[in-house]
């Protein structure tokens, strides 16, 4: 479904990515850890067509096709979607109105007409549910004010909405509580199925007891220095990454 | 569409004046130049009363005897007054005639600006009085409000039909002398409109004028009187666009409001007079006086939504006479290119109990300057004064400048006064929240600047909010296709 090969990617003449090579199946949950400054952002940035970050090398390809000349909404409308791990806030733009021009821009793009108001509040009172969000909150300005864990919720609240094909979750679990990340984990479980794609990005093993991977890579310096399957992150969280710093090292 | 600061720019330098055609209609144009013989001439033409030919002669007088004033924050050429054509009618203006009579060319004109009269005639509830250049071609709905004892005519014919309200109110809000252009506009005002509600009244539509600038190297000189007698209601609507013109133009408007015991008026104006080209050539000079009186217990809200003229000048305010009187200033200025805005309020509390509001939402990109200007006086017997103002600036690029400079003046002691202000940009990173999420760069700044006006554009009637959120995005995203 998404399959990158030789990436690189820098921001002012500063190389950031150095020869990224991932494929993501339908159906599959990978991780990606690594620590602090290692490019885990950025790599879910330029997957997403942030144009911040110059693809200096290397391709992106879509269910088969290449994403270079794809513009960022293109690449949503496409079922690319992004939680980010510091969502803006958007004053005077309530969450609803917000996710009523995302989803009508979207279809529009394929051609349909704007979705009937009917079906548009049933489908946010369905996924408020499922994520138990409170509705007075989605009238709320988009993440002004939000706390950290509230943000992060309504990452996944717009993820549910917009119903993507892979969906890149970045450091969603940070912020969240105990119940907030079960919460958030079970939702992401729930959407999940043979037809789309997760990439998690985290520090913690936690959410990956919730919401288990078929692979986890480390990324190191702008690159994938190493991958496995789930019991990897049990070695990380055990060992650190010095080891496989010294690794790759030599 | 990839954003940028820089591609943002580019974007927004593009956007070409939408309502930039020009209809042809012949008209009756005076010489250019102004002298007591124009004035009277205009009076005559006006087929007005001596008290008013001389009344415009006092102001006439005055305003040789004073000087432009220039401490706003705007630059640009002084006019040449002496080089303005002060009288212009089209020909086919005829008083008597009804909507269907009127010219196909304006009613085309009509169409182009999407204000059709066959457009208006189905908006219920909205009377029209439609100013083209300096008289009005046509008013609908005179009969419903006749029945209710509303007046709703050109201030041309109030002169002519009920002179004692005219005499009595006139001049009572606005001096002739209180301003340069006041002073001018006094002298050689043509058309405008004129609105009186009765006791205990309220107006069952919302009041609308579109005012027009048509002909080439005229000056406009509006001038509105609107009275809202004893606890009476009305909201009135005010609308503006002129086609595009190379020289610039001069607009010089007066609008008074009197607010008598107990009554409310609303005043809304969406304003895009021609913001000139994108390399600041041409535009409409907007200098306006507006100002309301509120006895006891009266409230006037002006609500505006400017997004035209090159140069604007304006300072909607509110004397706060009567005690328990309320004032709201509710305000969204948009500058592009090369446009300069100086505007905001004053609040003038002399009465006890007294409150305002002021909440301003400045936008400003390209090149332009945008400033907000305003005065809160609390006088010396204005026991238990309130005012609470915020000013928000919003920043696209890095060549625009946004100014804030509130005026305080408090005499009395228990007088409440709170003040914020806050500056923002749009952001890359809001920009790419958005596309994210599926949102071209366009209709994202659109998103984000409504969202920064939402407690001005709530403040507007319906149908002028949803015009007024297409001014906004047309002002600012460009023809981008
Ligand atoms: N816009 C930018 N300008 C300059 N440097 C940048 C920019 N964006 C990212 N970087 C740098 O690129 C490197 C990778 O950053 P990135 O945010 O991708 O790391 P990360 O793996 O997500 O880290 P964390 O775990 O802390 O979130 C860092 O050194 C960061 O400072
Ligand atoms: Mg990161």
């Amino acid at each position: 479904m998404l399959k990158i090969k030789d990436l690189h990617a820098s921001v002012d003449d500063k190389e950031i990515l150095r020869g990224i090579n991932l494929e993501v199946k339908a159906g599959e949950v990978h991780a990606i850890m690594g620590p602090n400054g290692s490019g885990k952002s950025t790599l879910a940035s330029v997957i997403a067509g942030n144009e911040r970050f110059e693809v200096t090398q290397g391709s992106i390809e879509l269910s088969g096709e290449d994403l270079e000349e794809v513009s960022p909404e293109e690449r949503a409308h496409k079922g690319v979607f992004l939680s980010f791990q510091y969502p803006v806030e958007i004053p005077g733009v309530s969450v609803t109105n917000f996710m009523k021009t995302a989803i009508n821009e979207s279809r529009k793009a394929k051609g349909l007409e704007d979705m009937p108001a009917k079906d548009m509040l049933k489908l946010i009172r369905e996924k408020s549910e499922l994520l138990e969000i409170d509705r007075k909150f989605l009238s709320r300005s988009l993440n002004e004010g939000f706390s950290g864990g509230e943000k992060k919720r309504n990452e996944i609240f717009q993820m549910a909405m917009l119903e993507p094909k892979v969906a890149i979750l970045d450091e969603t679990d940070s912020g969240l509580d105990i119940d907030a990340l079960r919460i958030v984990a079970s939702g992401v479980n729930k959407l999940k199925s043979k037809d789309n794609a997760v990439i998690l990005i985290t520090h913690y093993q936690r959410l990956l007891e919730y919401i288990v991977p078929d692979f986890v890579h480390v990324l190191h310096n702008g690159k994938i220095v190493k991958s496995g399957g789930k019991e990897l992150a049990l070695e990380l969280e055990e060992k650190g990454y010095d080891w496989l710093k010294q690794e790759t090292a030599v | 569409m990839a954003y940028t600061e820089e591609e943002l720019k580019k974007e927004l330098e593009t956007k070409e004046y939408e309502y930039g055609f020009y209809t042809d209609i012949e008209s009756d144009t005076f010489p250019i130049g102004l002298n007591e013989e124009i004035v009277i001439a205009i009076s005559k033409k006006k087929e007005e009363p001596e008290w008013m030919t001389q009344w415009r002669l006092e102001a006439f007088r005055v305003w040789e005897s004073m000087e432009e004033p220039n401490w706003a924050n705007v630059h640009y050429d002084k006019p040449d007054f002496q080089n303005i054509s002060y009288y212009s009618a089209p020909k086919s203006a005829d008083p008597n005639k009804t909507l269907d009579d009127v010219d196909p060319d304006l009613l085309e004109m009509y169409r182009k600006l999407g204000i059709s009269v066959d457009e208006q005639k189905k908006l219920q509830n909205v009377a029209v009085d439609i100013v083209v250049d300096s008289v009005s071609v046509a008013t609908t709905f005179k009969k419903t409000l006749a029945e209710k004892g509303i007046i709703f005519m050109p201030i041309s014919e109030a002169i002519k039909e009920h002179p004692e309200l005219v005499k009595k109110y006139m001049g009572t809000v606005v001096p002739q002398k209180d301003n340069f252009y006041a002073a001018l506009n006094s002298a050689v005002f043509t058309d405008g409109s004129f609105c009186y509600i009765p006791k205990g009244v309220r107006c069952p539509m919302e009041l609308s004028t579109y005012f027009r600038i048509n002909q080439a190297g005229t000056g406009q000189f509006e001038r509105t009187l609107l009275i809202a007698d004893e606890d009476s209601y009305v909201s009135y609507l005010e609308g503006c666009t002129a086609p595009s013109r190379d020289e610039n133009q001069l607009h010089a408007a007066v609008v008074e409001l009197i607010a008598l015991d107990g009554a409310e008026i609303k005043y809304s104006t969406v304003q895009n007079w021609f913001p000139g080209n994108k390399e600041g050539k041409g535009g409409v000079y907007n200098f306006v006086t507006k100002r309301a009186i509120c006895e006891k217990n009266a409230k006037v809200s002006w609500t505006q939504v400017e997004t035209g003229s090159a140069v604007t000048w304006k300072y909607p305010s509110c004397i706060l006479k009567g005690d328990n009187s309320i004032g709201e200033f509710y305000s969204i200025a948009v500058t592009n290119n090369y446009q300069q805005a100086d505007t905001g309020t004053k609040m003038i509390h002399l009465g006890k109990n007294t409150k305002s509001t002021i909440i301003s939402k400045g936008i400003s990109a390209g090149k332009s300057q945008n400033s907000y200007r305003g005065l809160v006086q609390i006088n010396s017997r204005a026991d238990n004064a309130r005012n609470f103002s915020q000013c928000d600036s919003l920043l696209m690029g890095n060549e625009c400048g946004a100014h804030t400079f509130p005026y305080i003046e408090a005499k009395n002691k228990s007088a409440m006064i709170e003040h914020e202000a806050t500056t923002s940009k749009i952001g890359e990173d809001q920009i790419f929240y958005c596309n994210q999420r599926g949102i071209d760069t366009e209709k994202a700044i659109a998103l984000i600047v409504n969202g920064f006006s939402k407690e001005v554009l709530n403040k507007l009637p319906m149908e002028f909010a949803v015009e007024a959120q297409k001014l906004l995005e047309i002002s600012l995203e460009g023809s981008v296709g």
